[in-house]
């Protein structure tokens, strides 16, 4: 529903006028208007991301309990969740780009349709688009589950698969790298498709009838047209799923899709948090995700030239 | 005057040394101006000239940086919008979209809490003749309509000056032939002092009482648009207030009523009372349509001065009258303007023409001709570039 | 023949795409009528009794959990739409310091993956010690909110006309009278679809509320933790009907929306 908004950043970073503070007053007006929401993420967003940071050099108290640490400089828990964890390092963001590359696979000729050619019928544009948000209205959890139950080995595709031969009689879906892929790529479709939907659906098609008329072939004109003015809502949709993906634990997780070998960062992230009590090495490896992100977001966003976005 | 209460009639607005300052640049310098009270006043100018920022100023949606504005005599310069005996007709009509047309024209006399606001906003909307429209939303009627409901929504509340930015940019030709007689109209009617923001010189000729045109900040010329057109005080008056044809040379002799001026070897004559300089290098010119074609040389006499002989080197048709273009060796390119009395053109492409015009119709400038071009008003890429600035910025004050 | 095949194929995979999605949906509507016992894995028969007797399932637990991402979504949408718009407002219509460290203090909460978020807001509590409960969660929800809000409600002001504003002072409207009858009205739009989005993302967020909800349970909570032991087709039906209310919502808006710009375009 409102999420086509959340894809409305791009146009609205875009919109020259509105970003000229020659137009803009200065006022006290604004600091009464800003210091309310301002602090709160202070207060609710930066400290906690300190506090974890603090966390992370935490070292255990002697002769103390489980999870009874102080304030320390213990730089080893870095050394120490990193050698312990780098599969899981990799995987997160192995799977993480998997299933973005998925994503986009299937919703940049779904949002092209949605946004380009269903223009004439504006009735079943706005059904296709109600149709697209329609998972968000359903909790994640249960469409997530509801793929573990399609794919039970006692489940009907398993057991067809299994009488084609296509898949071993001992194999399993569920558990696998392919079931997390999968759910994840599922799960982020729709924050994939909204973004590139309003950038297409702004696409003036007078700019693919020149680029026809200055003999560029259909594949030529996609390449060299649609593409590059739909960037803003590539890099939007990309950003948008390669994030929560790279930090979800829900998929990967051992009651959902996944298994044993298929543990992501945030699955340990939480077990050390939650179960183990071992806060340092979850607050580590919960700054080795934001870090690696946040470079990965900055060297992106920079080559795609797409700065204006954030 | 109190915000309680309509105004009477209208008042006067005085400008006092207006200076407005944008961060990195300046929009108006040391502007002094006033309008009397009851007239219909047009501040004509190029965008970005600071016209739309003089008129945000007086509705106090901006603040000078210095200077006073004075409205009936009342120092007005710290008053809050709306707190001034103002109203604005905006641009893009800024109609609010989420009421109805009679909730729109209502607001201000709601806000007044002036008696009875529902039946004056009819009486409003009577006098632009949309009342049948009255329960419609704005987004329902065409540009026109807006437009008088904007109006309806301004005059309702009897302001002492009425302003009017730019109001009919948005109309087709013919509806703004229509609205302007309309708005000249309702002027008489109400007597209330419009001011009057525009760039398009005819609409200003067609409506105003009082011209001022404005340039970089500052007025250049002011006065009745016939006096205007006749006597262009400046080349930037004598370009933008229609066309001219413009000459620089020494004044060579002076009568008691004409002065002579050798253009690249020719004499020409303009009365004294038409020059605002009389010695040293002038820059005189003539309106086109008061030029005279002629396929042989004229016999010279007193009344009227000769050019030529020249070649045509353009004939454009536009209806009423044709424009030739006259390439004269050692001045430049003339610009004439012919009715079509006789079917066909007098004078065709190539053919070589002389150019004559009554000697009282020629005018001389103000301008020191060393710093005034010839042909071109005075756009430098400089100038560009700044007009450019200002335009954006006031584009950014509109947005 | 192969001018024929370019033609459906984009519609074809589009239409292949939807249905991709609607599956664990319509799996999960299904799934709401089954006649199951504790868990709800295998089909047993259709019956309405679920629907029924929603709340009659473990001593209502169910039902607790949900109303309690009522309340939740409810409180963390109020302050977060609240707080965002001001925000919003301010970043539009006016010149302060610090401007590009305020955007980028905006834009991070978006960046961060929830686990982040959620151990960090963690960490937090457990070093001042606040025990987790409802307010925790609420905290953390407003928090993880304004962000959208802020971008909802930006581009509502960012395509409000200044002029209209400049209209209603000019037509001696105060500062407080402008905004209650003129701003406010026309961002409301905006404003409503913000509160949206946040109740939406506060109701369905798990991974967040995993970390900061110490006993209480969430509708999102709950299904995680029966997960392991099977989820009751209660789950099924009240997240089915959550399903069906938004949807009918969002139609109608679309709808009705449909239906007045066919009446102003005949109109005009």
């Amino acid at each position: 529903m409102a999420f086509a908004a959340f894809s409305s950043t791009a146009p609205s970073a875009t919109a020259a006028p509105s970003t000229d503070p020659v137009a803009r007053r200065r006022s006290p007006v604004a600091l009464f208007l800003l210091l309310p929401g301002i602090l709160y993420l202070v207060l609710f967003f930066l400290t906690p991301l300190v506090s974890l940071l603090l966390t992370s050099f935490q070292s255990p108290r002697e002769f103390g309990d489980i999870g009874q640490f102080d304030y320390a400089f213990r730089w080893q828990n870095y050394v120490e969740v990193v050698t312990t964890y780098w599969p899981h390092i990799v995987r997160s963001f192995s799977y993480a780009l998997a299933a973005t590359f998925f994503a986009l696979l299937i919703s940049y000729p779904l949002a092209y349709f949605i946004g380009v050619k269903a223009r004439k019928w504006p009735l079943l544009q706005s059904l296709m688009l109600v149709l697209v948000i329609a998972p968000f209205f359903i909790s994640f959890l249960l469409r997530t589950l509801a793929w573990k139950q399609l794919f039970s080995d006692e489940s009907f595709v398993v057991q067809s698969l299994k009488a084609l031969s296509l898949l071993g009689p001992e194999a399993h879906v569920t558990g696998t790298a392919f079931s997390v892929i999968f759910g994840l790529t599922y799960n982020f479709i729709p924050f994939m498709t909204l973004p590139l939907y309003t950038t297409l659906e702004r696409l003036d098609v007078r700019y693919l009838e020149a680029g026809n008329d200055l003999y560029a072939s259909p594949f030529q004109v996609f390449r060299k047209i649609t593409i590059p003015l739909s960037m803003p809502g590539i890099v939007a949709g990309t950003l948008l799923t390669f994030i929560p993906a790279a930090g979800d634990y829900i998929n990967a997780s051992r009651d959902f899709l996944g298994g044993t070998g298929t543990q992501m960062m945030g699955n340990v992230i939480e077990a050390n948090f939650l179960v183990l009590q071992n806060y340092p090495s979850a607050a580590a490896l919960s700054i080795i995700l934001m870090t690696v992100i946040l470079v990965i977001v900055s060297i992106y966003v920079k080559r795609s030239g797409t700065e204006e976005l954030l | 005057m109190t915000i309680g209460a309509f105004a009477d009639r209208g008042a006067d607005l005085q400008l006092v040394g207006i200076e407005k300052r944008f961060p990195g640049f300046t929009a108006i310098e040391n502007l002094n101006l006033t309008i009397p009270a009851g007239s219909f006043f047009a501040l004509l100018g190029p965008s970005g000239c600071g016209k739309t920022t003089t008129l945000r100023l007086v509705a106090g949606l901006e603040e000078p940086t210095g200077g006073r504005i004075l409205i009936g005599g009342a120092d007005v310069t710290n008053q809050k919008s709306f707190q001034r005996p103002v109203n604005t007709v905006f641009q893009s009509y800024a109609l609010f979209p989420h009421m109805t047309v009679l909730e729109n024209v209502a607001f201000g006399l709601r806000r007044r809490k002036i008696g009875d606001p529902v039946a004056k906003a009819h009486e409003a909307l009577l006098l632009v003749e949309l009342d049948h429209l009255a329960h419609r939303r704005p987004q329902q009627l065409s540009g026109g309509q807006q437009q008088r409901v904007a109006l309806a929504r301004a005059i309702v509340n009897r302001p002492a000056l009425l302003l009017l930015d730019e109001p009919l940019g948005a109309l087709d030709l013919k509806l703004r032939r229509q609205m302007q007689l309309e708005l000249k109209t309702i002027q008489e009617e109400v007597g209330l002092t419009f001011l009057h923001v525009t760039h398009d010189q005819e609409e200003a000729m067609t409506m105003a009482d009082i011209i001022a045109v404005m340039n970089k900040g500052r007025i250049e010329q002011m006065g009745e648009p016939q006096q205007l057109y006749e006597l262009p005080k400046t080349a930037f008056v004598a370009n933008f207030l229609g066309q001219s044809n413009l000459f620089t040379g020494p004044v060579v002799s002076t009568t008691g009523t004409a002065i002579a001026v050798d253009v690249s070897g020719q004499k020409i004559v303009v009365p004294l009372e038409r020059a605002h300089r009389v010695s040293g290098a002038v820059t005189i010119g003539v309106r086109p349509e008061k030029l005279t074609l002629h396929d042989v040389a004229p016999t010279y006499s007193d009344g009227r001065n000769v050019l030529g002989p020249g070649r045509v080197i353009d004939v454009s048709f536009s209806g009423v009258s044709t424009q030739y273009l006259v390439a004269v060796p050692g001045i430049g390119t003339l610009v004439v303007f012919a009715q079509n009395m006789a079917f066909g053109p007098a004078a065709h492409v190539g053919a070589e023409v002389w150019l004559s015009w009554n000697v009282n119709h020629g005018f001389g400038l103000d301008d020191d001709p060393t710093d005034a071009p010839r042909f071109e008003a005075d756009l430098d890429t400089k100038t560009i570039a700044q007009q450019r600035r200002s335009s954006l910025i006031t584009e950014f004050e509109e947005a | 023949m192969k001018l024929s095949l370019g033609k459906w194929l984009l519609p074809v995979y589009s239409g292949l795409a939807l249905l991709f999605l609607m599956i664990p949906i319509g799996y999960t509507f299904v799934y709401s009528f089954n006649d199951s016992l504790k868990s709800n894995i295998t089909w047993r028969g259709f019956t309405f009794d679920k629907w029924l007797n929603v709340c009659n399932v473990q001593n209502g637990a169910v039902c607790q959990a949900f109303g309690n991402s009522l309340f939740i979504g409810a409180v963390a949408t109020v302050a977060a739409t609240t707080l965002g718009t001001m925000i919003a407002i301010a970043i539009v219509r006016y010149r302060f310091k610090f401007r590009s460290q305020t955007s980028l203090l905006l834009f991070l909460p978006m960046a961060t993956p929830e686990v982040v978020l959620g151990a960090g807001l963690a960490a937090q509590f457990l070093s001042l010690g606040v025990p987790k409960d409802m307010l925790t969660i609420i905290l953390a929800h407003t928090m993880f909110c304004i962000s959208f809000v802020v971008v909802t409600v930006k581009a509502r002001v960012a395509s409000l006309d200044p002029a209209l504003e400049e209209a209603g002072r000019d037509l001696y409207g105060s500062a407080w009278q402008v905004f209650a009858r003129i701003t406010f009205p026309l961002l409301l739009p905006g404003i409503l679809a913000a509160a949206l989005l946040s109740f939406a993302l506060s109701f369905d967020d798990f991974i967040i509320t995993n970390f900061n909800s110490g006993a209480v349970t969430t509708f999102p909570k709950y299904i995680y933790i029966s997960a392991a032991r099977g989820i009751p087709a209660e789950a099924n039906v009240l997240a089915s009907a959550v399903f069906i209310l938004a949807l009918v919502v969002v139609v109608t808006v679309q709808v009705s929306g449909a239906a007045k710009a066919r009446r102003l375009a005949k109109l005009s």
